[in-house]
């Protein structure tokens, strides 16, 4: 299990760099794709089957197919490919690598001095449940106001603009299907 | 002599591992590859004409024949697309499709992987193969199978959500997401009598899917050449064609393990039980294709999200209420 959580975390790593320095697109969001999923093991290995399983149906299935048909949408050439690589001067890594080397100094600090809890005992689908929809209720109904407020947001950019709010009548024969 | 009793015991399992999952691979592969030859002939028997009965007995040796023509054509990559994104998409189909016979269980210890999210993990595959449609129409650098993955991705994305929500009914009413469990549960009753709206949103879900017939717009010949497979050739076009048939096979299986009780049945034993049930619905998945016609795109969404939605969301509820009032499981 040890050997497993290591490779999938190296993978996970080197697939999220990738996925920053690639220029082209679609090939930074497939790296991002295979992070995901080797997050999920790393998520398989400390005993959270559950969450695994819902990363890779939610952010590397659900999720990155509607990044994936957005940028299809765009159909971006190799121009895109070209403005992509001017805009990553080499001054922008210096501040997101101090800020790594932070979490990296703080991630250390913890498995060294705190608790971390590793390999801990496989926790069930329906424990998960039960801490969602019991201990974290609130936590639960929050984020479905998010989503909802997200929802209505979609829907008013998503309208057609120029288009009547109310159409006027009942008569509007031709409007969209 | 208890250390090498227990080391030997090890060594018994991983045998037995490894057979089972040499026999499910075969099996399945097998069960594929036979219906390039079965579901042409069943086609012909409903269209009233012989199909495909000229090599070897009954025709079966077309089989032989098309993998043979498939293995020596000619693999051709488009100087125009992505090559190395155009060689991985169709790995990915066959990966995802085969991975997901894992947490079948053929019969009551004839499973690979006894996963407690077994049916999430059913579910996190199918996620993951819509990758390989979209990537391959992408990739191809060419109209059609543009057009063809763009309507991939929206049909295979809107009917995983239905497909997922319809399999929720059944998850509630046997406690599990263990597929194992779930045939277990239906000891007394199989899940398609309670879980009836589930069965018929699951079997709609599982045709858009496996983009088959009726629901077959990413590919439709009529319209798009052959979509997101147009540019594919040789055994890269094969697999794309033999995970469709592996894809037909996985949620016929599914279908007998949710709604018809799996390996359950009298007098035979419980695999064979098991493989009469998921040749039924092949069949079916064939019948609909020589019978059906197929819809619209817009009607194809519309339809999905203004109907198969709703419905699905209703059966959730409502299956909820009479869990909770029978006390639960």
């Amino acid at each position: 299990m040890n050997i497993l959580f290591y490779v999938a975390a190296a993978i996970a790593i080197v697939s999220s760099i990738a996925a920053i320095t690639r220029s082209h697109a679609i090939h930074a969001i497939l790296f991002l794709v295979v992070s995901f999923v080797s997050i999920s093991l790393v998520f398989y290995t400390l005993g959270a089957p559950f969450i695994a399983a819902l990363e890779v149906i939610t952010y590397a299935g659900a999720i990155m197919v509607l990044f994936m048909f957005a940028i299809m949408l765009l159909n971006l050439g190799a121009h895109a490919v070209q403005r992509e690589r001017q805009w990553q001067p080499r001054i922008v890594w210096a501040g997101s690598g101090l800020l790594s080397l932070i979490l990296l100094a703080q991630l250390a600090w913890t498995f060294s001095f705190g608790k971390a809890q590793t390999g801990s005992l496989p926790v069930a689908p329906s424990q998960v449940g039960a801490a969602l929809f019991g201990t974290y209720l609130l936590g639960v109904e929050l984020a479905s106001m998010l989503l909802l407020a997200g929802l209505a947001g979609a829907y008013y950019l998503g309208k057609r603009s120029g288009e009547p709010e109310h159409p006027k009548g009942g008569a509007d024969g031709n409007g969209p299907a | 002599m208890a250390v090498d009793t227990e080391s030997g015991r090890a060594m018994n399992q991983t045998l037995v591992m490894a057979g089972t999952i040499a026999g499910v691979l075969a099996g399945v592969l097998v069960a594929a590859s036979l219906l390039i030859w079965g579901e042409r002939r069943l086609l012909a028997v409903w269209q009233d004409r012989s199909g495909p009965n000229r090599v070897g007995p009954l025709g079966l040796g077309q089989v032989a024949a098309d993998v043979v023509k498939i293995l020596t054509k000619e693999d051709w990559i488009p100087p125009f697309a992505d090559k190395p994104i155009f060689v991985l998409a169709p790995m990915i189909i066959m990966t995802t499709t085969l991975l997901s016979f894992a947490v079948i269980c053929f019969g009551p210890s004839a499973v690979v992987a006894d996963l407690n999210v077994g049916l999430l993990f059913f579910l996190a595959m199918s996620a993951m193969g819509v990758y390989s449609v979209v990537l391959a129409g992408w990739a191809s650098n060419s109209k059609y199978p543009l057009l063809g993955a763009m309507r991939a991705a929206g049909q295979m994305f809107g009917y995983e959500v239905f497909m997922g929500l319809s399999l929720m009914g059944v998850v509630m009413c046997a406690g599990s997401f263990n597929l194992r469990e779930i045939v277990l549960a239906q000891r007394h009753l199989w899940f398609c009598v309670p879980q009836v709206l589930g069965l018929v949103i699951f079997l709609i879900a599982g045709f858009a899917e496996t983009r088959r017939l009726p629901l077959d717009l990413p590919e439709t010949e009529n319209e798009l050449v052959a979509g997101y497979h147009t540019e594919y050739s040789g055994m890269k076009f094969g697999m794309f064609y033999v995970g469709e048939y592996v894809g037909v096979v996985l949620v016929s299986s599914l279908i007998t393990v949710l709604f018809f009780g799996g390996w359950l049945g009298p007098w035979l034993p419980g695999v064979v039980w098991f493989c009469i049930k998921t040749l039924v619905f092949v069949c079916f998945f064939v019948l609909c294709r020589a019978t059906l016609m197929r819809p619209r795109y817009d009607q194809l969404m519309s339809f999905g999200w203004k109907v198969l939605l709703p419905l699905s969301l209703a059966n959730l509820l409502v299956t909820a209420a009479v869990v909770l009032v029978r006390g639960g499981q």
